[in-house]
């Protein structure tokens, strides 16, 4: 298909557009406060802070997309972060088993959410709720802070840069270009929007659409213990904390939506996920260049993404 | 001629052998029995809830029977979901349309088989191969590209069948796939069914509409109540044999008789003058107590809006509306129906139940938005509003959306003899509805007029509209484009509704 054909397909253009200005706003607001919003540790700091958010959000997307929601992702942050950190126990020889078993944890509630949700039809709002709490309820019994450590070599993922883009950077780009060749290129990725669209019309084209919603929380799943893993290397461990106090159930469904991504599942881009997370980036980064009240910061925010939806539901009247 | 007990023919290539079907306690399909012999156009015919739809959804293993079976080629099937059914030669177009409207058409059409190269779906050849299936169809006016919230809705049914030849199927069913075609449209589709059958298609074709059956269709299979009444070569009987046999009664001499009453004398109820907004203007009419006025015009001329504008959907910006002489401002729904308003929309299950509702509910939606004395005098009176309009009460505890589409024509009807509104707009009273049904609505409509409601009547059947109306408006581009009085022909309304 063409470009043209797709950019009325639901284009995240716009999206991106507004995050061009929003920084642009940024940098003459803060220079005329004196400071350098484009200055090289600023940015990398706005770019390492959106990936925990980001690959979050990638993974959310695609339920979101396929009709679905994923509320236990911010205790599977927690979980993936306080595996890796254990299993690693300070031993760099032990830093792929700890990826992997933190990604597997996360693969496996990520099934768990979709077999309720296919197999025993609970809305998926209240079955990744209640997954959630079980994780909670598991992750709190065995740890209550720090668990584990990351080995040194691991922290690099969190800390290091090449060339002055955080090595992070390269692994959420890498998440955001592998989802969106699914997305768009792969029958799983149309078939995701299908059944996003309209199940029955996806069953009645022969879809196997519970395989469809699956493997999406599989996804999910993975790409949540992906930002687990992320902040892990950041903290040097890992902490039943780390998913519920970054928020990043609600944030990320919030970045989705600020995306232009359509609750109701069948309706947006993945891109526009991405350049909504860069702008709550932004947005947070100006805030604490001027020391702003958190409490004012957050009202903001949740003015922002009111609005943006509102502004969606209107273009889309007219 | 094969009998309808279930023996398969030796021609036989699908056979249906006592396939029942319930919905929560609801018997849809009893002990039914059918044949389809390759190559034929086999006709499913019946009346609103003889579950014909149902039938062929479990012919495309969308449902799965309770009981009974399916045969393919004298071997017995068990389609688990629609893709194995897909997979034995068996593709359906549905009645509601199951495209996907934010994606494109050759996205559509290849909806679940997506062409695949090296794990990426080959958008190139599934676009190209999508333009070789509209051509092979016939249909020149739909780009591979189009996004399907772009077409019109001849456009995307051709889209939706299109789809279904995807899978190069045996036996294509197709479920009133005429309801929302204009004649040159429905014309262009037989003349595409009948290459396709001379190709070696099967057919299996479900309509309300009789001469099209008698058109297309070699043999026919009629349900009535979920039961087979019989199967019949079409050369062998005449319309009314097959009306008999669908509703178990004669309807000839019921159809449109002249009305009783002296139309027009009764007063004003509802006078428009002047008005307008973005989709119609420079509107005036008066609707008088007791008369039954139709609204013909093509679609797209004005016809819903106008109606829309009089229920507060898309109120007017212009002009002033007097209902039984005192001016009212209709800038919502709701001012609508405390002026007396009431209108039944063409699309019953998006704008005029709440579905899940039992029919009760439904019926004392707007009596109880309402409030106050309209709600509690509705519900005393919620039987015998049901009774009058031909619903049984027991329907009324049922979930409106397991109610046929007559009954649930009715339900809408008895929510607006609720709010006992005076004035009644009706867009597509008949649209779906099978033919006994039909004459029923006829029937009711007469009754609220000669009870001294006034009725406005869209309709695309012309012969609906001059059999009905007192008097008959014509629309096109959003303007009242004539009168015409009643007994005026197909011809003459024809004349005011084509744009010169």
């Amino acid at each position: 298909m063409t470009a043209a054909a797709h950019r009325h397909v639901g284009s995240s253009r716009p999206v991106w557009l507004v995050l061009v200005l929003l920084f642009g706003v940024a940098w003459l607001v803060v220079a005329l406060d004196g400071g350098n919003f484009v200055a090289l540790p600023n940015l990398q700091n706005i770019a390492q802070s959106s990936v925990a958010l980001g690959l979050v959000a990638v993974g959310q997307s695609l339920v979101v997309l396929a009709g679905s929601l994923d509320l236990s992702v911010a205790y599977v942050v927690s979980v993936s972060a306080v595996t890796a950190s254990v299993v690693m126990n300070g031993s760099a020889a032990d830093i792929p088993l700890g990826l992997a078993a933190a990604l597997g944890v996360g693969a496996v509630i990520g099934l768990g959410n979709g077999a309720v949700i296919v197999g025993l039809r609970v809305n998926p709002f209240i079955a990744t709720l209640g997954m959630s709490l079980v994780v909670r309820g598991i992750l709190n019994a065995l740890f209550d802070n720090f668990a584990g450590a990351v080995p040194d070599e691991f922290q690099a993922l969190g800390y290091d840069a090449v060339a002055g883009v955080p090595v992070s950077l390269f692994l959420l780009a890498a998440v955001v270009a592998g989802a969106w060749l699914l997305l768009h290129r792969t029958r799983f990725g149309y078939h995701v929007y299908a059944v996003g669209g309209n199940i029955e019309a996806a069953r009645a084209s022969g879809i196997r659409t519970g395989r469809v919603v699956l493997v999406a929380h599989v996804l999910a799943g993975v790409c949540a213990a992906a930002s687990g893993v992320f902040l892990a290397s950041r903290l040097g461990a890992g902490a039943p904390w780390v998913g519920p106090d970054g928020g990043y159930d609600l944030e990320s469904i919030a970045a989705v939506v600020l995306g232009g991504t359509a609750l109701a599942g069948g309706r947006g881009r993945l891109l526009g996920t991405i350049a909504a997370v860069l702008m709550l980036a932004v947005l947070d980064s100006v805030f604490n260049q001027f020391q702003a009240n958190a409490f004012v910061q957050t009202l903001v925010r949740g003015v922002i993404i009111i609005g943006a939806v509102a502004l969606y539901a209107f273009r889309e009247q007219s | 001629m094969t009998s309808a007990a279930g023996l398969p023919s030796i021609r036989g290539l699908l056979s249906v052998r006592g396939v029942s079907k319930a919905f929560a306690g609801t018997t849809v399909l009893d002990d039914v029995s059918m044949d389809v012999r390759a190559g034929e156009v086999h006709a499913v015919v019946g009346e609103n809830g003889a579950g014909k739809s149902t039938l062929m959804k479990v012919v495309a293993g969308l449902h799965q029977p309770d009981g009974g079976e399916l045969a393919l080629d004298g071997r017995v099937v068990r389609f688990q979901h629609p893709r194995q059914a897909m997979a034995a030669g068996i593709s359906l177009v549905h009645q509601e349309f199951s495209l996907l409207p934010d994606r494109t058409v050759a996205e559509n059409v290849f909806l679940g088989r997506e062409p695949t190269r090296r794990l990426r779906v080959d958008r190139r050849a599934m676009i190209s191969r999508t333009a070789t299936l509209l051509a092979e169809s016939g249909v020149d006016n739909v780009s591979p590209h189009s996004l399907v919230r772009r077409l019109s809705v001849a456009q995307q049914q051709n889209v939706e069948i299109t789809k279904a030849l995807v899978h190069r199927p045996r036996i294509l069913v197709l479920d009133e796939p005429t309801a929302a075609l204009a004649p040159h449209e429905v014309d262009a589709l037989f003349a595409r069914l009948r290459a396709m059958v001379h190709r070696g298609l099967t057919v299996v074709y479900i309509s309300h509409r009789l001469s099209e059956v008698f058109q297309l269709a070699d043999r026919v299979t009629v349900l009535k109540d979920g039961r087979v009444v019989d199967t019949v070569d079409i050369k062998s009987i005449t319309p009314a044999d097959l009306v008999r046999m669908m509703v178990g009664r004669e309807l000839s001499n019921h159809y449109f008789p002249d009305r009783a009453t002296d139309p027009g004398k009764g007063p004003v109820r509802l006078q428009v003058s002047g008005g307008g907004n973005d989709a119609v203007h420079d509107i005036d009419l008066a609707l008088r107590a007791g008369d039954i006025v139709g609204l013909a015009g093509l679609d797209g001329s004005g016809r819903s809006e106008l109606a829309r504008a009089l229920f507060g959907v898309q109120p007017f910006t212009r002009g002033t509306v007097q209902i039984d002489g005192s001016t009212r401002r209709l800038t919502s729904p709701r001012a609508a129906i405390r002026a007396g308003i009431g209108l039944l929309t063409a699309d019953r299950k998006a704008e005029g139940l709440a579905l899940p509702l039992p029919a009760r509910d439904n019926g004392l939606l707007a009596a109880r938005a309402l409030g106050g004395r309209v709600a509690s005098a509705a519900v005393a009176a919620l039987v015998e509003l049901a009774v009058k309009v031909g619903l049984r009460p027991e329907a009324l505890h049922r979930e409106s959306r397991l109610l046929s589409g007559g009954n649930q024509q009715k339900v809408v009807l008895v929510k607006w003899l609720a709010t006992d509104a005076r004035v009644y707009l009706f867009d597509e009273p008949t649209r779906g509805v099978d033919i006994g049904a039909k004459a029923g609505i006829h029937d009711l409509m007469r009754q609220l007029a000669a009870d001294g409601a006034a009725i406005l009547m869209i309709s695309s059947e012309l012969p609906e509209i001059i059999g009905m109306s007192d008097r008959i408006l014509v629309m096109r581009d959003g303007r009242i484009a004539g009168h015409l009085p009643a007994g005026a022909g197909e011809p003459e309304i024809m004349a005011l509704a084509v744009p010169a």
